[in-house]
């Protein structure tokens, strides 16, 4: 018996697919034997390469998809059978398709959205002007959803599956195609609202800088398999996780080797762009920075973060 | 009954937005009711270029194949209007808008049919309505109760049945890859043999048309009765007064098909 | 004046209707099913009218039903085509500048897309007609050559003349009412849903007064064996007329579209 605190629970969770291949039919395993537990409050980001099975599990926590084998249950309810119900209880937010009326203003989707889910006028009222400030979605809301551009349809996205207050929130790639400040701003609200009103927030991202700036707690999955469950400081010292700082020159110079803290990469253009690793729970970038002072003037930087596929890449290689 | 417009409340936002945009989009909207109606009369001109020429057609003459043109029309019609998207379900299938539907609290079917209304086919009925007054006007129809209401319910089950239809046509669509076209041969098939004398088909149109979906019950043999004309001999007189039962089974089979169809896009039964 | 770019073409517009096989399954399956609603109308008509209609006997109109059914998806109907949204859209100024014959090009392209849609269509369709029902066929070597000739005029005919419509687009700024009527017109005057033999006086004077009974009709007269030897003739050489006339009036009004966009600059 799951007690209310707890969010998600799945048991030996798998789905296969049966898939066409010319004339044969062929099984595919999206995800394989899924078993872990999410508790309130709990912000969790769910990483992994793409084809990895995050969109199947999100279906099956949600009961778009019947699971093959094992249990699964949100909420304390079972998915499927409780889809209505759950669906009071969960919000989604997808990053490539819409819950939005495409041709409609963006008042007119949350008055829907609010009549599709029952809130009182008072509710309605008072939680879409609080969405409506803290996502900043005034100077937009009178635009019909197809006129707006992506920063400001996922503002309205996260606002239109907030509305009902779910206990818990799913989002599938809802920084993607962003730039750095929307990114920014929309993580700002998702940690505040945690705060505020203590949802359990789920996160699939390609991104690393969302799981770094939002989640505590990190799954990572490889071909349908769990094969990390823990902290993102956990999962840096598993990995070795190492950022790169990609520095311009002045004129060309010779390999930058031997700088504190740092390992070089490698150089292109004769010397002109160099690239350092470092690790981040050692040393910052500013300071490998500083100490290329005296050694070459760098006209311009840019700092890489490691992305999901090679983190991924190096979980595996760690576990074996 | 303030209850009752709660819970409608959602569906009935969906629908009205949705008029709304229809109607501002004007140009486009007045030109599709064009089209509607120009398409309508076509129809109506081919069946009666054929009814000219021979005067008698499987027990029915001119007057009265209008008069099964209207019912027939004026019902697939008003289906159309509030049903006629559902067959466009791999739409809703590539955009990902059936997956948002799983994530309202409310039933799939019943979001998927309020969540469109083609306003255009009003122009369609209004064919339908104009060859249904001819008919009953060329016709000598015994007026009276019983003519009324066998009128009145005939249209109104062969709405439900043509409803069907296209229900149907949405949830076979979750097994058929672009199977629009597959469906479309009896859901428009099905229009066109629903203004057709029934008693001129072969066995398998019977079968087909007749009792699996059930058109023939949607104007000819309502129409049949009323007018007291000889039918097809496999159907005794009566049977124009069971529309509705033909819209009950109509729709048992188009329940079926949808449940049928969700499950296998699950991938479950238990 | 090479033929290459035409050849090719013409294959193009062959090869993208490939993709749609299924559908073309679901399509075949449409056919059969109005195929068999029509063949039960008329062919009661038929017998009311004693065994022959307007020259039509049981069999003769079986040809007509599904050959008419078989071509539905050959003979352009919907008066829509991808040249007539370049016109509107001022793109096609982009295709003047080839050393193609736009007009041509067009014409070409849609008949390609046109003979590819016979294949998963109108042979399936006959044959299952052939099987089902039965239907006749034309009498003489004589008959078949004309109708095999006919059926490529017709579906040459229908390329040129929907090309009209996506012309008005160079003096028009809303063609779409013109596809609209060409739709509705287009099918019936062709005798899509009846045999034109059947139509009143009147209509029928207005039918033959017009390009559309050349695309469809007139080859399924001679294919059926209604019409012989030199009535047979007589109806290609009428397919012939319309053929040249579209044409030209294709040509003039492509070379006056160009010039009428040249002068509006862009």
């Amino acid at each position: 018996m799951s007690t209310p605190r707890t969010i998600v629970e799945t048991e030996g969770l798998g789905r296969d697919f049966k898939v066409r291949d010319g004339v044969r039919r062929r099984t595919v395993v999206a995800v394989v034997d899924l078993s872990l537990r999410i508790t309130a409050g709990e912000s969790v980001g769910y990483i992994g390469a793409n084809g990895a099975g995050k969109s199947t599990t999100i279906k099956m926590l949600t009961g778009i998809l019947v699971p093959t084998r094992g249990t699964v249950s949100t909420c304390g309810l079972r998915p499927v059978p409780d889809r209505k119900r759950l669906a009071r209880e969960v919000g989604v937010v997808f990053g490539q398709r819409t819950q939005l009326w495409w041709d409609l203003p963006v008042r007119e989707s949350l008055r829907i959205l609010a009549a599709i889910h029952s809130l009182g006028s008072v509710a309605e009222r008072e939680r879409t002007d609080e969405l409506v400030e803290r996502l900043e979605l005034a100077d937009f809301l009178a635009t019909p959803v197809r006129q707006l551009s992506l920063g400001q349809r996922m503002r309205a996205e996260v606002a239109a599956a907030l509305l009902h207050s779910p206990r818990l929130v799913i989002l599938d790639e809802p920084t993607i195609g962003l730039d750095v400040l929307s990114k920014q701003r929309l993580r700002e609200f998702l940690v505040a609202e945690r705060r505020l009103h203590g949802t359990t927030l789920l996160l699939t991202t390609h991104d690393m800088g969302d799981v770094e700036r939002l989640c505590d707690r990190i799954l990572l999955v490889d071909r349908g398999s769990l094969v990390f469950d823990g902290t993102l400081a956990g999962l840096s010292r598993t990995v070795g996780a190492e950022r790169v700082l990609v520095v311009d020159l002045a004129e060309p110079t010779a390999d930058l080797a031997g700088v504190p803290d740092a390992r070089h990469l490698g150089s292109e253009g004769g010397g002109l762009r160099q690239r350092l690793a470092f690790d981040p729970e050692v040393t910052t970038a500013a300071r490998v920075l500083g100490a290329l002072a005296g050694r070459a003037e760098v006209v311009d930087l840019a700092v890489e973060e490691p992305d999901v596929e090679d983190v991924v890449r190096r979980v595996y290689a760690a576990r074996r | 009954m303030a209850d009752l417009r709660a819970r409608t409340a959602p569906y009935r936002a969906v629908l009205a937005s949705r008029v709304r945009a229809q109607r501002s989009y004007r140009a486009n909207f007045l030109l599709d009711l064009t089209s509607s109606l120009l398409v309508g009369l076509v129809e109506l001109a081919e069946v009666w270029v054929v009814f000219r020429s021979v005067h008698s057609l499987g027990g029915l003459d001119l007057a009265a194949v209008v008069l099964v043109f209207g019912v027939a029309d004026l019902a697939f019609s008003l289906a159309d209007l509030g049903f006629g998207h559902c067959d466009t379900l791999p739409t809703y299938l590539r955009a990902g808008t059936l997956d948002v539907f799983y994530l309202r609290p409310q039933p799939l079917l019943l979001q998927l049919v309020t969540s469109d209304i083609s306003l255009r086919r009003l122009a369609r009925a209004a064919v339908g309505i104009a060859a249904l007054v001819a008919g009953l006007a060329l016709n000598d129809v015994p007026w009276g109760a019983r003519a009324v209401g066998l009128l009145a319910l005939a249209l109104v089950s062969g709405v439900a049945t043509f409803a069907a239809m296209f229900v149907w046509a949405g949830g076979a669509q979750f097994f058929l890859v672009d199977g629009a076209e597959a469906t479309n041969a009896f859901v428009y098939g099905g229009r066109y043999s629903a203004t057709q004398p029934a008693s001129v088909w072969t066995r398998p149109l019977v079968v087909v048309f007749g009792f699996v979906f059930p058109m023939a019950f949607t104007a000819y043999l309502p129409v049949v009765t009323l007018l007291g004309l000889p039918g097809p001999a496999w159907m005794p007189a009566w049977l124009g007064w069971c529309a509705p039962l033909a819209a009950l089974w109509a729709w048992a089979l188009a329940l079926v098909t949808w449940r049928a169809g969700v499950r296998h896009y699950q991938g479950g039964g238990g | 004046m090479t033929v290459r770019p035409y050849l090719r073409l013409f294959v193009a517009g062959f090869r993208r209707q490939s993709t749609y096989r299924l559908a073309a399954l679901g399509g075949l399956l449409a056919n059969t099913t109005f195929g068999l609603l029509k063949v039960a109308l008329l062919f009661a008509a038929v017998r009311t009218s004693g065994g022959e209609l307007a020259g039509y006997d049981v069999a003769t109109m079986s040809s007509y039903i599904w050959i008419s059914q078989g071509l539905l998806g050959s003979i352009n109907l919907t008066g829509r085509t991808e040249i007539a949204e370049r016109i509107r859209s001022g793109d096609v100024a982009v295709d003047f500048l080839r050393p193609v014959d736009v007009h041509l090009a067009s014409v070409t392209t849609e008949v390609g897309r046109s003979t590819f849609a016979l294949l998963p269509r109108a042979v399936p369709s006959v044959a299952i007609g052939a099987v089902l029902v039965g239907m006749a066929l034309p009498g003489s070597a004589w008959g078949y050559l004309l109708g095999a000739v006919g059926l490529v005029l017709g579906l040459l005919v229908s390329a040129t003349t929907v090309y009209l419509v996506g012309a008005a687009g160079f003096w028009l700024v809303e063609t779409r009412g013109v596809a609209l009527l060409y739709m509705v017109v287009s099918g019936f005057l062709a005798g899509m849903f009846v045999p034109i033999g059947l139509f009143p006086g009147w209509l029928h004077a207005v039918a033959t007064a017009s390009p559309f009974p050349s695309m469809m009709m007139y080859p399924v007269d001679i294919l059926s064996g209604r019409v012989e030897g030199l009535a047979a003739l007589g109806l290609t050489g009428l397919q012939l007329g319309w053929l040249t006339a579209t044409v030209a009036v294709g040509q003039v009004a492509t070379r006056a579209g160009r010039r009428r966009l040249e002068v509006q600059g862009g």
